[in-house]
Parts: structure tokens; sequence; C-alpha cells
């Protein structure tokens, strides 16, 4: 149990760091940035409690928002993925989360894919949404969360098939 | 209020989520009115010491083009220096002297220009007798204006942000209008609000006015690339090209307004 706190406290304070560091900085083509830590977010142990789930959520977002100074945009963006979550998680893996046993190792490629790129790009067009706050301005927002959404699937795909453990 | 408890316990996720969302969408608020974002910025112990440790390291890969900045800057004083014949040699320090403007200067810690509402992170705080609005330049041009103020750091608003609004003025007549980014390119900004009349040509250097007690008048800002009128044909609205590279900074000048508590003093008692 210990074990998994800690493992989770790491990857918590590590995926900030790589955030804030790293990919804040990218910006490839100007502003394309990849939002990686929702990472966090997305391969979250499902079977852990729930409150406890939406407060780290709260928390990883709005760590990113004081070290880049944003407002509250990211930690609204991640509280709002983290609720919907499970609406995605039956939607893309359908009877395997109904019986309660999905593990992110075991499942197929095409199922997974779908699950990151939908909560990634909800994610993002919160997160513009509340960045830009204008009507007037709304294809910069479509425009920045097509980009930028794709690089972040592209990103958690790969880091996902990499750090997965096969069993 | 059994069945409230009980309506409490059975919805607490969606109510923990309301509650989260809400805080979040008050910090969103606060971050976009002027002068506001208190609570959530940068401008910190933690986030000032992780910037800060970065910074040391990261700053010597620019150290060329930086020195290389500052040698031009010199080169620049040292010629109007020699060109004005002022006696170096035999300045008098007096107490009474006293100067309208102080500069101090302080390193970019950090720098964001690709989002749509842009800050700073310098290293000079309360402890260095920084304020909150105190002008921010660098060698070639305006850089912005301090918001969030902690011990040893501060956060900058940029004028690469959408909130942002300083006083500028075409170089060659007093005509004056506001300066503002519409977030699209981080070279170019707007000035907005400029009369029909001003004489306004491609080419025309922009330079603050000194109508805010921010901005000393005179400090460069960039050049004209085009302009037109308005919506309501009465105003132009021209684009301007930032002398400043704003995606490489890292010296930058404080700018305090010595007399800046006088006008305020000033102004408010006109307005009563």
């Amino acid at each position: 149990m210990n074990s998994i706190i800690t493992g989770h406290s790491i990857r918590f304070i590590l995926l900030v760091l790589f955030q804030v560091i790293l990919f804040n900085h990218v910006n490839f083509l100007g502003y394309i940035n990849p939002y990686v830590y929702i990472i966090f977010i997305l391969f979250f142990p499902i079977k852990n409690n729930r409150i406890l789930f939406i407060f780290l959520s709260f928390l990883i977002g709005l760590t990113v928002d004081m070290l880049s100074d944003s407002g509250g945009i990211h930690a609204a963006a991640s509280v709002f993925i983290a609720y919907a979550r499970p609406v995605f998680l039956k939607f893309a893996f359908g009877t395997m989360y109904e019986h309660n046993n999905v593990k992110f190792n075991n499942t197929e490629f095409g199922a997974r894919l779908v699950y990151i790129s939908l909560l990634t790009l909800l994610h993002l067009t919160i997160l513009f949404s509340l960045e830009i706050f204008s009507f007037s301005r709304i294809l910069i927002v479509f425009q920045k969360t097509l980009f930028s959404g794709i690089f972040t699937i592209l990103m958690i795909t790969l880091l996902s098939i990499i750090f997965s453990r096969k069993s | 209020m059994q069945q409230i408890i009980n309506f409490i316990i059975r919805n607490k996720n969606f109510l923990l989520f309301l509650l989260l969302f809400g805080i979040a969408l008050v910090f969103t608020i606060q971050s976009h009115s002027y002068h506001k974002s208190k609570f959530i910025n940068s401008a910190n112990f933690l986030s000032g010491g992780v910037y800060n440790s970065i910074n040391n390291v990261s700053a010597y890969f620019d150290l060329k083009s930086q020195n290389q900045k500052l040698s031009e800057e010199n080169s620049r004083l040292n010629q109007l220096l020699t060109n004005q014949q002022i006696d170096t040699s035999h300045i008098a320090v007096d107490s009474t002297l006293k100067l309208k403007y102080k500069y101090l200067s302080a390193n970019v810690i950090r720098n964001s220009y690709n989002l749509s509402n842009n800050f700073l992170l310098i290293n000079k705080g309360l402890n260095d007798s920084i304020k909150q609005d105190f002008g921010v330049r660098s060698p070639l041009g305006i850089v912005g204006i301090v918001d969030a103020v902690s011990g040893n750091y501060a956060t900058v608003i940029s004028i690469l942000n959408t909130k942002s609004k300083i006083s500028a003025q075409l170089k060659k007549t007093n005509h004056f209008g506001s300066l503002t980014w519409n977030g699209i390119s981080p070279n170019i900004i707007q000035l907005t609000d400029v009369e029909k009349i001003a004489p306004v040509k491609v080419g025309d250097t922009i330079i603050t006015s000194g109508r805010s007690s921010i901005f000393p008048k005179g400090i460069p800002i960039g050049t004209v690339i085009n302009s037109k009128l308005d919506a309501s044909e009465n105003f132009h609205e021209i684009n301007v090209k930032l002398f400043n590279d704003m995606t490489n900074l890292e010296h930058v000048y404080i700018i305090e307004n010595t007399d800046k508590k006088e006008i305020e003093t000033l102004l408010e008692s006109t307005n009563e």
C-alpha cells in the first residue's frame, strides 16, 4: 500500500515538473504544446476512491496553474475530465468496465486510443476556452485544441506504450 | 435533516466536483481581471525557487547572444555619453539631486509568449523594494508591468497579454493611443485609439508616451508595419513590429517612478 502511494506521489511530482520545465516550452510552430501531465488522470487506478481521485486531479491542475501563471484553467479542466472519466471508460472499454476488470496494460490498443483521444480533446477544449475566454475568438480555440490535441495524444500514446508493463 | 445528509452522501462526488470546479473558475476569472491574480501566481517561494534553479542552468545556453545584446547597449550608451560632452570624471553625487526614475536590473527566470495572457517571472521582489505597477524594460524596448510580488520574486504582465494596456505614441508627433495585443503573433502588437488625423506612415517609430506614470517618455517600442481605420472610422488601428524579441529575454530593467505617489494623489483629488 505504501509503495503505491509513494509511486503515485513520485509520478505526480515528475509529471508536473516535466510539464512546466519541458513540455510548456516546446512551442512547435509557435503555439503547439503537449499537455502530458493528464496521463496522471487518464491512467489513475480505477478501483480507487473517487473522492480522492477528483481531489488529486484538482491538485495536479492547480500546481501546473501556479507554475505557469494561468489562473485556474488547468485545475478546472482536470477536475472536469476526472469527474467525467467513468462515462468515457464505459464508452471505450464497454463490458470490460462493467465487469470491473479494466487494467490499462491489458486493454486493446484501439480502445485505449479512443479513450485517450476523447478525454484529451475534452480537456483541451475546456482549457483553451477558459484561457481565451471570448466568443469572438472561438476559431483560435478550435485551432489550438485540434493541433495541441494531436500532439498530446501522440505523446501520451507513446508514453503509455513505453511505460506499460506487459504481464 | 436525515434526508439532507443522505442527499449529501449520495451525491458527494458530484458536490466535490462542483466545489472544486467552482474554485478553479473563480481563480480563472480572477486572473482575467487586471491585478487580481493574488493567490495563484508563480511569485512564491516554491515556484520561484524551482524556476530559479532551472534558470541557473539554462542561462548558460543563451550566454553568448545575451552578452552581445548587453555590449551593444553599452556601446550605444557610450556613444550617447561621449557625444553629449558630459565630463564623467567630475559628476557630483549629491543627495539633494532627486532622480525621477530609478532603474534596477533583474533577470528573467521564466518567460512565456505562446498563451493569450503571458506573464514573466523575475528574480527581484519586495526585498529589493519592487512593488506592483513598476515598469519593466529590456535594452531594446518595453517588456511589461510588475503584477504580483513576493519576497524575492515578482511576476510581470507581459505586453504580450490581452489584458495589458500601455499608453504609447508616435515618435514624430504627440498623437497617442493604447497598446494592446490580439494574441496572435509574439512579434506584432496593436496600437489602437490613435486619432484619425494623426499622420501615420509605414516605418514610423512608436515610443512610450509617459502619460501613465509607469514608464518614462521615449522608451522605444517598435515600428509601424501597417494601419487601418477601426470599425467606427474615427481611430487608427496600427500593427506595430516590436524592436524587442519577446521570445528571447534575459536581462531587464525595472523602472520606479519616484513621483508616482504624488501624481496619483493629485489625480485622485481632481477626480473627487
